[in-house]
């Protein structure tokens, strides 16, 4: 480019020829360039931005139209990517300690008709009639006929019905791919298990939602496809829970029993290795609850989380432990027992009107005096008593992990008096269930540490809060082994070869729905560990209304009820959790080497 | 010259033509087969989750106990007891047999008279 001079020589002379500022030329060839040079930038920049401009534009029309193109089109799976494993779109299986089977999913399906695309509408009512003999035929009719354009004929069939229904050949009846709940064991832990049913349904799948028990508190990791179908494992043993039923179940129908529970828990972790309440049911076809009546004659009663009762003397050993951990008393202190007592007004008496006399706080516990442990209640004093049993978990609602037990808040006096403190420590005026009676007898059973209950398999020993001393729980120990096999035992029969019980009864009277307290109706318990001296297990067998009548004369104390039915229950569950015998076994004839599997 | 590269550039565009035809039915195929394959492995779980389902229904505790009961002569199966625990030396294992005797050592009573 030839750059045009700004102060051309020719113009210059001209100018000062003619007495002009020569400057003058020079400021406008200076203007003159500028502007050329400001036009010639402003269309280079006009450019940049029209290139920019059109790039954007491309640029977010591309990702308008992918967007789009992804909103219209269907969903399909990534084809390409093989998956590390299945995706788990089923809900995950319960299973217990060892590996078996609780609860399962099984491929099913559902019947529905879309009465539009039916052909033979009357025919098919009545094939379909024969088929399920549950349904009505003259209602199947009204619906495949009326204006109905979809409904629902059968949540569940069976392969075979399937078949049945295909026979019949009539293109309005249609299937839907269920996932079914599936209880192999059948009643077994059926009130651990709870039981679900459908939640949203759709022809092409429906929610299977827990509906109680541990499949509604565990609902959200059981259908969460995040754990990738790992089952989930609890802390029961199949083949414990079983033995435990059988026996519970015999036994309560020895004991004419309304209902029973039992729990069996391990005494260091807490966790509950089985837990029965009788009368049960099947989860696969789960009864409707009652509407009407007391709920605790429902099958779906829990007892073991929901019948919050006064458990009776099973109370004592807390009071005992506690006297000794604040150093007050120790286990051979004499304690006078002899009557009146008075407290707030009201006399304590013992049982059957007894008198014991001065009497050891080992043989307080071992005779169970009333006015024995109400003394040491007094000494302890109602503050210190009521921070004792709130560390044992015996104040709060249970962390057993399934729904029901939010329903086991225990109840408690309103005023906590002098006298709460007294009746409480012989279990009365304390409402709670077996499963915290259990967790209390497993803090002393595992020399001192709390235990909470649960459900869930532990990994490892779990180390709870430390709630007495170990020389305390070792000296109530012996009192509780004492009330098994000293002379004046309430719990005699609890005694198994080996197995070293230890144990304290509780018998209380029933409260009326309307106040006072019924005669010949009782709550009959046998809190227990064993063996004594080392213990690992706590089992705790409650009987609801027993009455033993062997002898003609109607006996309803926990002695003659409970204990032989725990006492059973450890001899036929202490060898399955592959405890031997501590003592020499009888003679045995020829055992003979066989492969085990 | 120009014309030998328009020449050679037109039979590449042809390979390269017939090579991704080839690949894209290649990769057709192979994303078929993926299918497949994913089909009989989720066949292949539910098979397996309805044998399992089967498995623990058969053997639920209830079944088994009955089965012992209804099999009690044959098969003389009672629940684990405490005195069925024994101790390792109450084990009957086979005495072996005596080695067989190659240099006997001549005593007295060898020579004795059978007596009957």
């Amino acid at each position: 480019m030839i750059r045009t001079p700004l102060r051309p020589l020719a113009r210059i002379l001209e100018a000062r020829a003619n007495g002009e500022n020569p400057d003058a030329i020079e400021h406008q060839n200076r203007r003159i360039r500028h502007e050329q040079m400001r036009d010639r930038d402003r269309n280079r920049a006009e450019g940049r931005l029209l290139v920019l401009g059109v790039f954007f534009f491309c640029a977010f029309a591309v990702v308008g139209a992918r967007m789009g193109l992804l909103a219209v089109s269907d969903p399909v799976e990534p084809r390409a990517h093989a998956p590390g494993s299945v995706i788990a779109n089923t809900r995950a299986d319960i299973v217990d300690r060892n590996g078996n089977i609780l609860a399962t999913n099984l491929d099913t399906h559902a019947l529905y008709a879309q009465p539009p695309h039916m052909v033979d509408r009357e025919g098919a009512a009545r094939k379909l009639a024969k088929i399920f003999p549950d349904l009505n035929e003259e209602r199947l009719i009204k619906d495949f006929t009326g204006k109905r354009k979809f409904l629902w004929v059968k949540k569940k069939i069976s392969p075979e019905q399937m078949q049945a229904v295909h026979d019949i050949g009539d293109p309005g009846l249609l299937f839907a791919p269920r996932d079914m709940r599936l209880y192999p064991n059948g009643k077994l832990a059926a009130h651990i298990m709870g039981g679900a049913s459908f939640g949203r349904e759709g022809v092409r799948a429906a929610e299977v939602i827990g509906v109680a028990g541990a499949e509604k508190y565990f609902d959200d990791y059981l259908r969460d496809p995040a754990n990738a179908g790992k089952p989930l494992e609890l802390s029961l043993d199949l083949s414990v829970q079983a033995a435990s039923e059988r026996v519970l179940d015999g036994g309560m129908k020895l004991m004419n029993a309304k209902g029973a529970t039992s729990i069996l828990m391990d005494a260091h972790t807490g966790e509950v290795i089985s837990v029965v309440s009788l009368p049960s049911f099947d989860p696969n076809n789960r009864p409707r609850p009652a509407v009407e009546g007391d709920a605790s004659d429902s099958p779906l009663f829990n007892r073991s989380v929901q019948g919050v009762y006064e458990l009776g003397s099973t109370f004592k050993i807390f009071a005992a432990a506690q006297a000794m951990e604040l150093g007050l008393v120790n286990a051979s202190t004499m304690i006078n027992t002899a009557g009146p007592m008075k407290v707030g007004g009201h006399r304590i008496g013992e049982f059957h009107n007894k008198n014991y006399g001065t009497i050891s706080v080992s043989q307080i516990i071992e005779k169970s005096s009333n006015r024995g442990t109400g003394r040491l209640a007094l000494m302890i004093g109602k503050e210190r008593q009521q921070e004792f049993l709130r560390s044992l978990g015996l104040f709060d609602k249970s962390s057993f992990e399934i729904i029901e037990a939010s329903g086991s808040t225990p109840l408690l006096p309103s005023r906590y008096t002098d006298l709460s403190a007294v009746t409480i420590s012989y279990g009365h005026g304390i409402s709670t269930t077996a499963m915290h009676l259990a967790a209390g007898y497993a803090a002393i059973a595992n020399g001192g540490r709390a235990v909470k209950p649960t459900l869930l398999k532990q990994n490892g020993p779990v180390m709870g809060d430390r709630v007495m001393r170990a020389d305390v729980a070792a000296a109530s120990r012996e009192m509780l082994r004492s009330v098994v096999v000293g002379e004046d035992g309430t719990a005699s029969f609890g005694e198994v070869p080996g197995y070293f019980v230890a144990g304290k009864t509780g018998t209380a009277d029933k409260p009326k729905p309307r106040g006072g307290y019924y005669k010949d109706k009782t709550i009959t318990t046998f809190a227990s560990m064993f063996p004594a001296h080392d213990p690992r297990y706590v089992l705790v067998v409650t009987l609801d209304e027993p009455v033993e009548t062997s002898s003609g004369k109607p006996r309803r104390t926990a002695g003659w009820t409970a204990v032989p039915i725990a006492a059973e229950m450890i001899r036929r569950v202490a060898p399955l959790l592959g405890m031997r015998p501590a003592i020499e076994p009888a003679e045995v004839a020829g055992i003979t080497l066989t492969s085990s599997n | 010259m120009r014309s030998v590269i328009y020449v050679l550039t037109a039979l590449g565009v042809i390979g390269l033509a017939f090579w991704a035809y080839r690949e894209n039915y290649a990769t057709q195929a192979v994303l078929n087969n993926t299918d497949r394959l994913h089909a009989e492995t989720r066949e292949a779980y539910a098979r397996l989750a309805i044998l399992r389902a089967e498995w623990a229904f058969q053997n639920r505790p209830d079944r088994l106990r009955d089965l012992a009961e209804l099999n009690f002569e044959r098969l003389q199966l009672l629940p684990l007891h405490p005195d069925q625990f024994g101790q390792m030396d109450e084990v009957q294992y086979p005495i072996p047999d005596l080695l067989p005797i190659t240099n006997s050592i001549d005593v007295s009573t060898m020579n004795a008279e059978d007596p009957l």
